[in-house]
């Protein structure tokens, strides 16, 4: 139980690192020079604003009927407001969800990058969390809709996380257009050490996402199962690794057939889209079945990015080709490979399971979408017609780190020339 | 007198130089510049789109010579930078009216 303890506080840790400094410098280093800071202030504000607002409501919300498999689209927001009645040593608890809740609406920048009033996005966060992601946490984790009723398998977020933010940057990237210059000029990523680095950390931070989410048989002294857990977090621990491990292969292995290059950025890519897929499953499959998961999820999200150029649709730092897609992958394909030995007990098609699990898996997956979109788009139109979401057309060409925050990433140019010989401008 | 202007691959600037000082060629101004000539820039992908580089940096090298000097200094600048692949570079000469050494007011020849 000492030892449960210690390990909530490092997963939780964990999931810290993954909002700030990981997802931020994954997703800085592919803006281009001029909007880097601003993209990585989008993940820090989301830690400030998301992480206020659900001690607030966010954790009563999503948590505060006592995981009663009511089927619940959300719960009392007012119930355990500002943590009232929640005992402090059930605190850690609470840090661990509210840092799920940061990155899912972080995740959601990369869309809208380079060209989005830092204050529209201050005002999106807390209606988003509000709207779309607690009442999926409830629905997912805390015994609502998804996960109560249906019973649709998501060990750490597949669904309430990925499928979440993936479905409200793809509304957004449309509400908000594109960018100035797409996709013509579509806009080289400025940094790929920095998205390497932010990957690699994502990578670390995520078995604080997926080992974490561990829910022990029983919590007291006496009576905490130590060989569930050790099995468990044995488990989800490998198959993270594994699955995340395939996908870099997948990723690499498409981009050379279609590119006739095994890239720096496909590898970071590679490292997201598996980790993405197996968050739902992890708890789910065997190794064999992460492995096939993190594969089929690095080869289709690889090919998956690419579409957006085909729809004309400026998802910037592709939020729907790899949390969308991937975040689908994951979800559907427990379906497909999970095994009775696994957190559910539920054999899936391929060990005779039938297509129960997978029609499960599939509704749990389209509710999520619906919701999403549904929330996203109503919260979107109103922004976009009440303080507007794009700033002015020549502030974006400047660079909107000067625009909406008076600062510049790099001084670099000072002693190198202006930078047009270098290229640095970029074409289709 | 003549400027002898040379725009090179930039890993063949070490073997220019060391050439043209064993043939006594005392001083030059050297810079990084981008170009392109027939040779074009390249393609990067990433995420699967295609961005065409269009410049491919060089090094620029001048160097003012007399007059009898200047064919020598080409000929070893062009033998030196060779390799026979398309990108390799230019070397041009143009005539130049008057030198001075800024620290002695020297003219012409004594300036060089």
């Amino acid at each position: 139980m000492d030892g449960y303890y210690a390990f909530m506080l490092v997963a939780t840790l964990l999931v810290l690192l993954m909002t700030t400094p990981a997802l931020a410098l994954f997703y800085g280093g592919m803006t281009r020079s001029k909007s880097v800071l601003n993209m990585m202030m989008m993940s820090f504000v989301s830690m400030a604003i998301v992480g206020i607002v659900y001690v607030l409501w966010g954790w009563s919300m999503s948590f505060s009927d006592g995981f009663s498999g009511d089927g619940k689209l959300f719960a009392d927001p007012f119930k355990l407001f500002g943590l009232k009645d929640v005992t402090p040593d059930n605190y850690i608890y609470v840090m661990f969800q509210l840092t799920f809740a940061v990155i899912t609406a972080a995740l959601i920048s990369g869309a809208i990058a380079d060209r989005v009033k830092f204050s529209a996005w201050v005002v999106f966060l807390p209606l988003w969390v509000t709207f779309s992601y607690f009442p999926l946490a409830h629905m997912v984790f805390g015994g609502g809709l998804i996960g109560g009723k249906i019973g649709a398998q998501d060990y750490a977020g597949g669904t309430a996380v990925h499928i979440n933010a993936g479905v409200a940057g793809l509304v957004l990237a449309l509400l908000v257009g594109k960018r100035v210059g797409w996709p013509k000029d579509p806009g080289r990523p400025h940094s790929l050490p920095l998205t390497m680095i932010g990957a690699g950390l994502l990578w670390v931070g995520w078995y604080g996402f997926n080992v974490g989410s561990i829910v022990p048989a029983a919590l007291g002294d006496a009576d905490f199962d130590t060989a569930q857990f050790y099995a468990e977090t044995g488990r989800t621990f490998a198959n993270t690794t594994v699955a995340t491990m395939a996908a870099i292969l997948g990723w690499l292995a498409i981009e050379r057939l279609l590119h006739g290059k095994a890239t720096s950025l496909g590898a970071a890519s590679g490292i997201v889209a598996g980790l993405v897929a197996i968050t739902p499953a992890c708890g789910a499959v065997n190794i064999s079945g992460a492995i096939a998961i993190g594969a089929i999820a690095g080869a289709i999200c690889a090919y998956a990015v690419g579409l957006k150029f085909k729809f004309g649709l400026d998802d910037s730092l592709d939020v729907v080709g790899v949390h969308l897609v991937g975040g689908i992958v994951g979800t559907l394909l427990i379906g497909v490979f999970s095994t009775k030995d696994g957190a559910a007990g539920i054999d899936g098609l391929i060990y005779g399971g039938g297509f129960g699990s997978l029609g499960d898996q599939a509704l749990g997956a389209l509710i999520a979408i619906a919701w999403s979109g549904v929330v996203t788009l109503v919260l979107g139109l109103a922004i976009k017609f009440t303080i507007g979401w794009r700033i002015a057309e020549e502030d974006e060409v400047a660079g909107i780190d000067l625009a909406e925050h008076g600062e510049s990433a790099y001084d670099i140019h000072s002693g190198g020339g202006s930078g047009v010989l270098t290229g640095q401008g970029g074409k289709a | 007198m003549k400027l002898v202007t040379a725009v090179i691959k930039p890993h063949k600037w070490e073997d220019v130089r060391e050439a043209l000082e064993a043939f006594g060629v005392t001083g030059m101004t050297v810079s990084e510049v981008s170009g392109y000539g027939r040779q074009k820039g390249h393609t990067e992908v990433y995420r699967g789109a295609e961005y065409d580089i269009a410049l491919v940096p060089k090094i620029r090298i001048e160097i003012v010579v007399e007059d009898g000097d200047a064919e020598e200094v080409v000929g070893i600048i062009v033998r030196t930078a060779q390799t026979g692949r398309i990108g390799d570079g230019k070397v041009w000469i143009s005539p130049v009216d008057s030198v001075v050494r800024v620290r002695t007011g020297d003219r012409d020849a004594a300036a060089l």
